[in-house]
């Protein structure tokens, strides 16, 4: 524990450059993203190897098209758990946006209302579980666990059952694409998160909330003391998470043309494990929001071997997510006692 | 919990750490009782006790172990959430067997079986303890492992099936009687009293506690830290698999998808609710006992209300934020500040821990 503690640090120090860092040319505080991209080049090769037609655009496209939520869930992940925080209530919120949104939508209400206010809805959790969590000082695994119980029943308060999404502008929307370079294929739901994830990057290193952000997981009492806003830092992680996931449950209903209370169910593990395999340390403090895209990429590509394998059932993706943690987290855990 | 009771008075009730919950309890069993009248007659029928609270009794079983050992892994600073693939697993492992077995309905299977789940469930805890303890990872992230590959394994084990198997001895552990009581509800209680004695008659209490809040000072005292997290996450993990019989042998089925799902999550609200800290430390037994009777009781009063059980976590939600905010220590500053108006200012917003246990000892004392 000792050895826990003294692993967590504060803001990334940019000029002082660690001895093994000099030997081995890259920053230590990358380290753990390098061996991220790593398992994702690993991952290509073998796959490549594997299967035809497996190394082409196409199919790198689609990891971005099908994993878009993903990726927006994980980028608001992101900054909680730098704080030292965490937030199970990702999934829900997706539904209980999801479900809102084709639940209004069928009811007649313009999508020009709908979509900003079904991200709103993830923002005003987000807001609940920020003040819970600051004001009356609930821990965030209770505070996010209430939110999540929270939103999952609300949404079979909108809706139990499935809801197709049939409304000209919302599918107009959703099937907008085009073709980059001829052939890799964006649709609006990748834009969106590239955008998002884009937002994310700026806040994160050129903003004052995003060093507090890192300043607040590697030692709340010390942020306080540098007379860093921590109180209201704290709080938007969470509204950032909550709005994170409600515009994830709009990309999910795009994805899916449809509204479904069961949506999500454990897709907060997901995000989690997307931003850990990505290189973010669940004590705060030390991560980056590309680190959680690459973990992203690498559980959809971890997915797509198994499809293109065949004989592979479903759960071995399970089996396997579960190993590259495993492996992860032993790695970090190498790498942090030898800095200490 | 060494709480003064002798000074007497409302305020120390209020401030008694299992006030709020028992509130909880008694007003869930009040709507119920308005709802429905006769809903806490007990009757006997086929030789066994009937009515709704023994429902509520054997319904919690399963979530009392689980919770049991939540409850020790939680004071000790760490949590688990790999108990609901245990489930799984756990009734995975023991139904194939039985229904691979040339007799399913001999009691050497059973037990064979039985002690097949346990023994895995013993060393998946065991495996949750040896990343902690060992390897030094946080707990959330080393049970976070098994929780997504367990779920997985326990699909290899019955390969993506749900096993069904006829078993009149294995039966009687998840819908049998003994003495006109459910036999899961007396194996439940029976190991969760067995291991309030032990933790309790014995240093062992004390000894996870310290652990739990300051595991580098406690092992500078002598404690052997690292064998008593591993102890109590193998607990855990024993604890799980004996749920995961109860439960399979209930439905006399194994859905390695849907067995225990968010059981980790019930359990770990039925520990908050019951008043410990997930920060660690002092932990209290009783309060989770109370505190699975609530959620046990909270799914039957929704359906007894007459609204759809999809809609269950909505009220859990409510439970645990109106418990939580009241146990906050924000809250019990307030409270404690406005029983006795001697001018002492609340401490600045302090971080965490530190000041869970200063709060705790301003109300205590």
């Amino acid at each position: 524990m000792t050895t826990l503690a003294s692993s967590r640090r504060g803001a990334p120090s940019p000029g002082r450059v660690p001895s093994v860092g000099r030997r081995l040319r890259v920053d230590r505080r990358y380290l753990p993203v390098v061996g991220t991209l790593v398992v994702f080049v690993l991952l290509l090769v073998v796959g490549g190897a594997r299967y035809d037609n497996f190394l082409s655009v196409g199919v790198l496209a689609n990891l971005f098209i099908n994993n878009a939520f993903l990726i927006v869930l994980a980028v608001g992940m992101t900054f909680v758990i730098l704080t030292g925080g965490i937030d199970l209530s990702v999934g829900s919120v997706l539904a209980l946006s999801g479900v809102t949104a084709a639940y209004l939508l069928q009811a007649g209400v313009p999508a020009g209302v709908v979509i900003p206010l079904v991200v709103l809805i993830g923002s005003l959790i987000g807001l609940l579980v920020g003040a819970m969590v600051h004001v009356f000082e609930v821990q965030p695994f209770i505070a996010t666990l209430a939110a999540m119980f929270f939103a999952r029943g609300l949404c079979f308060l909108v809706a139990p059952e499935s809801i197709p999404i049939d409304d000209p502008t919302f599918v107009a929307l959703a099937s907008w694409d085009t073709w980059a370079g001829g052939q890799w294929r964006i649709t609006s739901s990748v834009v969106i998160a590239l955008v998002v994830v884009a937002v994310a990057f700026y806040l994160l290193h050129y903003t004052q909330f995003g060093r507090t952000v890192y300043a607040i997981g590697g030692g709340e009492q010390s942020a306080r003391l540098m007379g860093l806003p921590v109180a209201r830092t704290k709080v938007l992680v969470y509204v950032i998470s909550g709005t994170c996931a409600g515009l994830g449950g709009l990309l999910f209903a795009m994805f899916s043309r449809s509204g479904y209370s069961l949506t999500g169910v454990g897709m907060e593990l997901d995000a989690i494990a997307a931003v850990v395999i990505g290189g973010t340390l669940l004590t705060g403090g030390t991560g980056f929001v590309l680190g959680s895209v690459l973990g992203v990429l690498v559980l959809g590509l971890i997915q797509t071997i198994i499809t293109f394998e065949g004989t592979l059932s479903s759960w071995w993706t399970k089996i396997v997510i579960g190993a590259l943690l495993l492996v992860f987290v032993v790695l970090q855990r190498l790498l942090a006692l030898r800095r200490s | 919990m060494p709480t003064s009771q002798a000074a007497g008075g409302f305020g120390a009730v209020v401030r008694h750490h299992l006030f709020w919950p028992v509130v909880a309890l008694v007003a869930l069993l009040a709507v119920n009782t308005a709802v429905r009248p006769g809903f806490l007659s007990v009757s006997i029928l086929d030789d066994h006790l009937f009515g709704s609270p023994i429902d509520i009794l054997r319904n919690c079983a399963p979530l009392m172990l689980v919770a049991l050992g939540m409850s020790l892994v939680i004071a000790t600073r760490g949590i688990d959430l790999s108990v609901g693939a245990v489930v799984a697993i756990s009734g995975a492992v023991a139904l194939t067997f039985i229904a691979g077995a040339p007799d399913p309905a001999s009691t050497t299977t059973v037990l064979l079986a039985i002690g097949m789940a346990l023994a895995l469930g013993l060393v998946l805890g065991v495996w949750n303890g040896f990343l902690v303890s060992v390897l030094g990872i946080q707990p959330i992230i080393a049970t976070l492992i098994l929780m997504t590959a367990g779920r997985g394994v326990a699909m290899l084990i019955t390969e993506g099936q749900i096993t069904t198997v006829t078993s009149a001895p294995f039966k009687m552990l998840g819908a049998g009687y003994w003495l006109g009581l459910p036999v899961a509800t007396l194996v439940a209680f029976g190991v969760f009293a067995l291991v309030a004695l032990l933790v309790r008659r014995t240093a062992l209490g004390m000894l996870v506690e310290s652990v739990g809040i300051n595991p580098a000072a406690s092992r500078l005292a002598g404690v052997r830290a690292r064998t008593i997290v591993w102890t109590v996450f193998a607990l855990s993990g024993l604890f799980s698999a004996l749920a995961g019989l109860i439960l399979s042998s209930n439905v006399m089925a194994a859905d390695a998808n849907n067995a225990g799902l968010f059981i980790e999550l019930d359990a770990i609200l039925a520990v908050v609710i019951g008043g410990t800290s997930l920060a660690g430390g002092k932990f209290s037994l009783s309060g989770t006992f109370v505190g699975v009777l609530i959620i046990a009781t909270l799914s039957l009063t929704v359906t007894n209300v007459g609204i759809s059980p999809l809609v269950t976590p909505l009220f859990k939600a409510l439970v645990v934020a109106a418990v939580t905010l009241l146990q906050s220590p924000a809250m019990r500053r307030k409270l404690s500040e406005r029983t006795r108006r001697r001018g002492r200012t609340a401490p600045v917003t302090p971080s965490d821990k530190p000041a869970d246990v200063a709060t705790d000892k301003v109300v205590a004392s």
